[in-house]
């Protein structure tokens, strides 16, 4: 990950720091173009420019997101400014044009087109081919499969939208980060195991999604794995609760206290759950649902998350 | 059909549409065999491996006076005491409720397409639980869970709409009004739970869980939330299966010999309904044990009350218990749907049974 640092855009990278951090440093990358590339030789300034003022004439200025996660995505790559509308679960970034009862999971086609969008980016194909017939170009954007996924769409929604180098720094800073992230984790001989649980009725990720690939990373070893050997449950099985009991994982994460009202002293008080050695060690952390389901830049918040609390239980 | 051979002792109905047999030992005992076989393989099988002499030592154990080391590790015991007994436990209760209510049901409207959830029970049920659902996300009201709660107020209050629409008709005091007025309840109330249930996309798969039907969480606190209401529910049937019997004739036969009609309908439909909603609010919606067990207890067995209606709270319990078993063995450790099992085992079953029985759904 850090080879990647080292390649001819560290320069780049270094002007515009944590750009997927998707706030007001966003707009000043596309505003600035200038500033970014005044420590490079001069025969690349004209080349490099020309994405970012083009962005007037060919590309899109009025894009819909109907996606939460491309709508991080759009924000983290420098497309912010060009967002004019979003489904209204993209409550992140908070200055994403958020318009209520514009639905992602159920979206019509009528009121999209109301928008007038340019282009319309969506994380399914549902109403991809009604949206073309009326002329607007249309992005999917489908859950990623693994980090490779979630780079290659932040680079191809930086290519539509005119934001190029932005995007590549951003997938570059993000690539920095879980670099550094991982460098920093101290993997144990003896791997600890994990239990993810994503709801009350103890549906669970399996390690061939993008959400076990992030708990790879840090060394830990999937519970669930044997629940969806033949990927039927398209890697999110319901675990028998006599089996995660069995399994006894280290670590328990849960991602329902949003949804199900849990929490540490909840799941430590489910009847026969009391010896687990997760409960008896306090194991237990709560995961921010949004940030560990979307497969956007806060992927670093999501992989931080998660090794902080390996790094606490190493020095339990 | 060697089963039906081991049942089947012919009783020459006294007159046409009354049937008259009565509820055999030897019948009874098979139901209460399958309930112990269906306890013995839900405690003794499951996801976790755990050594079967183990667990029946463990067993063992709580019998007083005797004392066995089972071996067994401090999780493994919770797995058993915890895990897997509350869960046949609870599987039971429902199965043999849900039977219990359908058999009632398919009684007092004399119709065998009657099911627990015909008076709008499973629509109501399932509206309070996506409120519950909805507004609860988030909130955190502490460890009461809003859930059950919910689905039984809705599950009562939508059979008591329909009963109060069927009968308020005017014209037709008869039990088809009453079903016709079960259909539009429970169309309306599925209309606005889909509504709500669109309108708050980010609970849907808990709502989907919910509606699929759940043994898989079960512990001590559903099943004494359950136990109080299925034992009232079944002593009320259970006293009105004669008069059930007689009714058979038709209302106004029935009437003739001093039965009110109206009064008893009323009142199994109540008990029947309050079986109903407890089961469902703590189980979800699980269906087809309402109509299969009933009338397999009929085709195999014997179609007088009394007879359906205790063995299908018998069977219905060991048919739950044991469809549970392959929910979480068959995907294992991964579970299946109860609600979807139920249907794909029983209806072929259920086929098997119909076409191979001589004996009539009367």
């Amino acid at each position: 990950m850090f080879a990647a640092c080292g390649s001819d855009n560290a320069a780049d990278s270094a002007n515009q720091q944590v750009t997927f951090e998707p706030t007001a440093t966003s707009s000043l990358a596309t505003a600035m173009p200038e500033e970014a590339a005044e420590g490079e030789a001069p025969a690349e300034t004209d080349e490099d420019s020309q994405p970012d003022e083009a962005v007037t004439e060919n590309y899109p200025t009025a894009i819909v997101s109907l996606s939460p996660t491309a709508t991080e995505m759009l924000f983290a790559v420098g497309a912010g400014s060009q967002v004019i509308a979003v489904d209204d679960f993209s409550y992140y970034p908070p200055e994403a044009p958020v318009v209520e009862g514009l639905s992602g999971w159920n979206p019509n086609v009528e009121s999209i087109a109301s928008f007038e969008p340019d282009l319309v980016v969506l994380s399914d194909s549902g109403v991809q081919e009604e949206l073309e017939l009326l002329g607007i170009e249309v992005f999917v954007a489908p859950a990623a499969v693994d980090l490779d996924d979630v780079y290659t769409q932040m680079s191809a929604l930086g290519e539509l939208t005119g934001n190029e180098r932005t995007a590549g720094d951003a997938v570059l800073s993000m690539q920095a980060a879980i670099g550094e992230i991982i460098a920093g984790i101290e993997m144990s001989s003896e791997p600890l195991t994990y239990f993810h649980e994503l709801d009350d009725t103890l549906y669970s990720v399996t390690s061939s999604t993008f959400i076990g690939q992030i708990y790879a990373m840090t060394g830990l070893k999937n519970i669930a794995d044997p629940a969806d050997e033949d990927g039927a449950a398209w890697g999110y099985p319901q675990l028998s609760e006599e089996f995660i009991l069995q399994a006894d994982p280290d670590l328990i994460f849960y991602a329902d206290a949003q949804c199900c009202a849990q929490s540490l002293s909840t799941i430590s008080a489910r009847p026969g759950w009391s010896e687990l050695s997760a409960v008896r060690n306090g194991n237990i952390f709560e995961m921010d649902s949004d940030i560990s389901s979307r497969w956007g830049p806060r992927l670093v918040d999501f992989l931080e998350t998660v090794s902080d609390a390996v790094a606490t239980v190493n020095a339990r | 059909m060697p089963v039906k051979q081991l049942f089947a002792k012919a009783v020459a109905p006294r007159s046409p549409g009354v049937v008259t047999e009565k509820l055999r030992i030897p019948s009874l005992l098979t139901g209460v065999l399958a309930i112990a076989v269906a306890t013995a393989a839900g405690l003794l099988i499951g996801p976790a491996d755990i050594d079967r002499t183990n667990v029946l030592k463990e067993l063992l154990d709580r019998v007083p006076l005797i004392s066995v080391d089972s071996g067994l590790s401090a999780i493994q015991k919770n797995i058993i005491w915890e895990v897997r007994l509350p869960r046949v436990a609870l599987g039971a209760l429902v199965g043999g409720t849900l039977a219990l209510s359908g058999a009632s049901y398919q009684a007092v409207f004399r119709n065998p397409l009657a099911d627990p959830y015909l008076l709008g029970a499973a629509a109501g049920a399932g509206l309070g639980a996506t409120v519950a659902i909805v507004t609860g996300s988030g909130d955190g009201v502490g460890t009461f869970d809003l859930v059950p709660l919910l689905a039984f107020v809705g599950a009562l209050a939508a059979v008591a709409l329909t009963y109060l629409l069927g009968y308020s008709s005017g014209t037709q005091r008869s039990p088809a009004a009453l079903l016709l007025a079960g259909v539009a309840v429970a169309s309306f109330l599925t209309a606005v739970q889909t509504f709500i249930q669109q309108q708050n996309v980010e609970t849907i798969r808990q709502v989907y869980s919910w509606i699929l039907g759940r043994l898989n969480t079960a512990s001590w606190d559903e099943v004494s939330l359950l136990a109080p209401y299925a034992f009232a529910s079944a002593v009320l049937i259970l006293v009105c299966r004669r008069i059930l019997d007689v009714m058979r004739l038709g209302d106004f036969e029935a009437s003739s010999l001093g039965i009110r009609p109206q009064l008893v309908r009323l009142v199994v439909i109540c008990a029947a309904s309050l079986g109903t909603a407890a089961a469902v609010a703590v189980s979800g919606l699980i269906a087809f044990v309402g109509i299969i067990v009933p009338h397999t207890v009929r085709l195999l067995i014997g179609a007088s009350n009394r007879v359906v209606l205790p063995l299908s709270i018998l069977f219905g319990a060991a048919f739950l218990v044991f469809v549970d078993l392959l929910g979480r063995s068959l995907a294992s450790p991964a579970e299946i749907p109860i609600g979807v099992i139920t249907a794909f085992c029983g209806a072929p079953f259920f086929v098997i049974v119909l076409r191979s029985s001589k004996r009539t759904l009367g």
